[in-house]
């Protein structure tokens, strides 16, 4: 099992969601970040243009099965991607364990859903 | 009641003219004794004008209260009322960074119920009332303090177009207080985000006192220096606008400017559909503000009514076509800042210029003020933090000098400007603004000194960067929990 957080711009975050839905991953964690980079924000207030430092982005968390990562990370390559400054990461790390609280499954069987059988 | 009081007094006004003509003078006089003693209770004013024009008592309608005009003036001062809370409020407070807009709403709020307090106890009476001596012209004495022998019958000394059909003295009280309530809020804008509350509210108390009422009085009251000079100032462009302004200009180069991080001069407005509710709210206020000074539901009224609208929408318009032009975006709170900045040079002059002097006056003041406030502000260095002198101070002199140039006779035939052949309008209207420019801005350093060096003033660096509603007032606007 690994860990991808991924941070991605705000007007590509509908597309990376619909991407990940593609590659099977439909238990996804996000929410709105500011942060600092290489891309700026300009903005304007009562004729005087300036930029506040800091960028909004979307970060997305989520943990798959080992045989789900790599159309996960290329779905998210694929779908984030502008090719302008500030287009965001992806991280990934290890998972030790994983337990679905309801039914108490250990591991892989904790991250789908077992109805579907996927 | 007060239609039965009209009747009884429109009667008492026949009978007299009977007497003058059939008795004599004599008898007429004894009658009309009763009626001096009840005018003279409500104003020195109309005492005045009664006493003066006793021998043709007889062609002089006795002045009543009009249902007319009092129905449309309780509502221009509710209007009124709606520009400092919510209007001005949320303008401010959408402005200024989430962590301070409790504060600005706090001051907006508790500036409109102390200067109301304030207005009753003397305000009034040292802005409107009259005085002896040298001091008469200055300000006013303290005849009126807790509104002392001001009955409800009684009719309002001042008025502009109607003569005698008149409001209550007390709806005239009211209205007058909204504008001593909203003047020290303008202020607010010049300090945001770096004040502390005792400090600020000590400061208001002092200014509302020692800057607002006597300006008023020099403008707007019978024996003050600026009205005898001459001086229009239909709704307060001068002693609103101007006088806040200055103040607003002096208090940001006094208190220094905010400690943002290195670099940093500007902060982002925290939530700009606050600023299009206030401004919006200031617009639909200000309907009460201009189209109310002529204190009558009249012709005069419908011509402030129209102007004060075109202007703003003048000066919108221009507003958002020189962000467009000079930055590549038409933005929101730059059309809001020029409608108010529209707003704000319309009013004095909107009982005495036409539509097409109202569209001049707004298309022109957003170039001022955006001047000012994009480039001048900048390159002097001061933190007007919601550009208070920027849009109010030099709208409202820019007004002040449009009332000067364009003032028509078609609108009021005594009264003309520069460009109907009057220059002379134009040499009055800079008295009254250096005079008023020069006072505001003597007393408001004053002030400042003694609150600073008393209790206090400028927020610590602690306060400042915590947020001032979290310091000032243990609370947060935005509460996570739901």
């Amino acid at each position: 099992m690994k860990k991808i957080e991924a941070i991605v711009r705000k007007s590509r975050f509908e597309e990376v969601r619909a991407a990940l839905h593609e590659a099977d991953i439909d238990f996804l964690s996000w929410w709105e970040v500011k942060g600092q980079g290489t891309a700026r924000q300009g903005l304007i207030f009562r004729g005087i243009a300036y930029d506040v430092n800091s960028v909004a982005r979307m970060y997305i968390t989520f943990v798959v099965r080992d045989i789900n990562f790599e159309k996960s990370i290329n779905a998210i390559l694929k779908s984030a991607y502008t090719g302008e400054s500030g287009d965001g990461r992806i991280f990934v790390s290890q998972i030790e364990q994983s337990i679905r609280i309801r039914t108490g499954d250990h591991g892989d069987e904790s991250l789908y859903d077992l109805d579907e059988k996927k | 009641m007060i239609w039965m009081r009209r009747n009884k007094q429109l009667k008492i006004c026949t009978m007299l003219k009977k007497y003058f003509k059939y008795i004599g003078l004599p008898i007429g006089l004894s009658m009309v004794l009763p009626v001096l003693t009840f005018a003279q209770d409500s104003t020195a004013v109309v005492a005045k004008a009664v006493e003066a024009l006793t021998p043709a008592v007889a062609a002089t309608p006795v002045p009543f209260i009009s249902a007319g005009n009092t129905a449309w003036m309780i509502v221009a001062t509710a209007l009124v009322m709606l520009m400092t809370i919510p209007g001005l409020a949320l303008f401010y407070g959408g402005l200024v960074r989430s962590k301070n807009i409790l504060n600005v709403l706090m001051q907006c709020f508790i500036i409109t119920a102390v200067i109301s307090l304030e207005w009753v106890a003397f305000g009034y009476s040292n802005a409107f009332g009259s005085s002896t001596g040298f001091l008469a012209p200055y300000v006013g004495g303290f005849d009126w303090a807790f509104l002392n022998g001001i009955g409800i019958n009684d009719v309002s000394p001042y008025y502009i177009s109607q003569a005698t059909e008149r409001i209550p003295h007390l709806v005239f009280i009211m209205f007058q207080c909204m504008f001593a309530v909203i003047t020290p809020a303008l202020i607010i804008g010049a300090f945001a985000e770096r004040i502390k509350f005792r400090g600020f509210l000590i400061f208001t108390v002092l200014w509302a006192i020692l800057v607002y009422n006597p300006v008023a009085h020099w403008v707007w009251s019978a024996d003050g220096w600026l009205f005898k000079l001459g001086a229009l100032d239909f709704a307060g462009g001068t002693v609103v606008h101007i006088n806040a302004g200055i103040a607003a200009l002096v208090m940001a180069i006094m208190l220094g400017k905010r400690r943002l991080p290195k670099g940093q001069h500007i902060t982002p407005p925290h939530n700009i559909p606050f600023v299009v509710i206030g401004a919006a709210l200031l617009w639909f206020g200000w309907f009460g503000f201009n189209a109310g000074s002529g204190l009558a539901a009249d012709g005069l009224a419908a011509n402030a009514f129209l102007v004060t609208h075109i202007a703003a929408a003048a000066a919108a318009l221009s507003w958002a076509l020189l962000d467009w032009f000079i930055n590549k975006k038409p933005t929101v709170v730059g059309i809001a800042t020029g409608a108010v900045a529209g707003l704000v040079a319309i009013t004095p002059a909107a009982g005495f210029v036409g539509v097409g002097s109202a569209i001049i006056i707004g298309l022109l003041v957003s170039v001022f003020c955006f001047f000012m406030v994009s480039v001048v502000k900048g390159k002097l260095g001061y933190d007007d933090s919601l550009d208070a002198f920027g849009v109010h101070g030099i709208g409202g002199i820019w007004g002040a000098i449009a009332t000067g140039l364009f003032a028509s006779p078609l609108i009021q035939s005594a009264y003309s400007g520069a460009f109907a052949g009057n220059p002379k309008q134009l040499g009055i209207q800079l008295i009254a603004i250096v005079s008023t420019m020069v006072y505001s801005g003597v007393l408001t350093a004053i002030i400042f000194k003694i609150v600073e060096k008393t209790v206090g003033i400028r927020a610590t660096e602690e306060e400042e960067t915590a947020g001032l509603d979290i310091t000032q007032h243990d609370e947060i606007a935005y509460n996570e929990a739901d």
